[in-house]
């Protein structure tokens, strides 16, 4: 199915967002997920199944003011 | 010593963590700012990139609060989603809020800004907004739920220092049980100074040092402009005068002539 993740699209066979992070290999634990527009925490990502067209946001720590 | 949502904190220096030449140069400048509080970002990772993991451990090595912000974000539900993934992260509910209206000036959007303070606000956050010194604006945000106010001196990155003391002189007046932070647009230890002198709490600043010739001396400079301003306000500052006044006694001057 086709997914966008971070602004790209990706077409993946994938079913739950955890499974997405580790086919992307996608790794540690300074990372923050949302799916639409929601937050989707660490504890969920196992629970939360990807539909066709998601928008995955992936976001870590970066430099700031 | 200063005290915001209930922490307190020695330094009364608040230091971002772009814009440096290096990630040992930061750490450098951090630890001679002396300061208790640094910003962060969450930006978007790439695919099996380690780059967030390298710069979290570098500042959880320092050893000082996390102040993760909402830079870039234009509208009230992105600060809100941004500002919900930074507290899954950092592990804080301690938010700088910036909503941003406009892109030449990044003025804040202060309509936007109140509604994000207020979500947040009942969700449990800390949130610090980055606003302009409109006491109405500043009003809002506290009736929102905001228990600081953090006004900008200047447009972010401008180094103009002051533009308006009047207008910041009046926020001080207004609110004058409530933690103000001038954040952005210092660009010198005397701006940091001049603002502290006028009763501030503390300053908030990135570019200045990051783009610095020597960060660490100048992230020292401003912390012993930030102190000396305090200390000045509280010492009491003379009011200038538009007359000369003789400082030594004209009493049993010798006369010559």
């Amino acid at each position: 199915m086709n997914l966008i993740v971070n602004g790209k699209s990706h077409s993946l066979e994938t079913i739950t967002l955890a499974d997405l992070l580790q086919a992307l290999e996608y790794e540690g634990n300074w990372l923050a997920t949302a799916v639409n527009g929601d937050l989707v925490t660490r504890e969920d990502r196992a629970k939360l199944h990807l539909a066709e067209g998601d928008r995955i946001e992936i976001l870590s720590p970066m430099q700031g003011g | 010593m200063l005290n915001l949502y209930d922490c307190t904190l020695s330094s009364r220096l608040l230091l971002g963590t772009a814009r440096y030449p290096s990630p040992a140069v930061l750490s450098e400048a951090v630890i001679r700012s002396g300061a208790g509080v640094v910003t962060v970002s969450l930006r978007r990772e790439t695919a099996g990139g380690k780059t967030g993991g390298a710069f979290f451990e570098l500042i959880r090595g320092l050893g000082v609060r996390i102040l993760p912000n909402t830079a870039g974000c234009h509208s009230a539900s992105e600060a809100v989603l941004t500002a919900r993934m930074a507290r899954e992260v950092f592990g804080t509910s301690w938010i700088k809020l910036e909503v941003i209206g406009h892109h030449d000036s990044l003025q804040p959007d202060v309509f936007e800004l109140v509604e994000a303070a207020r979500i947040l606000t009942e969700e449990g956050f800390s949130v610090f907004p980055y606003t302009t010194d409109d006491l109405v604006v500043g009003e809002k945000l506290l009736a929102a739920g905001c228990r600081v106010l953090m006004p900008w001196c200047a447009p972010i990155g401008s180094a103009a220092g002051p533009r308006n003391r009047p207008a910041l002189t009046a926020m001080r007046a207004a609110f004058p049980g409530i933690p103000l932070i001038v954040d952005a647009g210092l660009g010198r230890p005397s701006h940091a100074a001049v603002v502290m002198e006028l009763g501030y709490d503390a300053v908030l600043l990135n570019t200045a040092v990051a783009m610095a010739g020597d960060p660490a001396a100048m992230a020292e400079a401003f912390a012993k402009a930030t102190e000396a301003g305090r200390l000045a306000y509280i010492a009491g500052m003379l009011q200038p005068r538009d007359m000369a006044v003789p400082s030594t006694p004209v009493i049993g001057k010798a006369v010559f002539s």
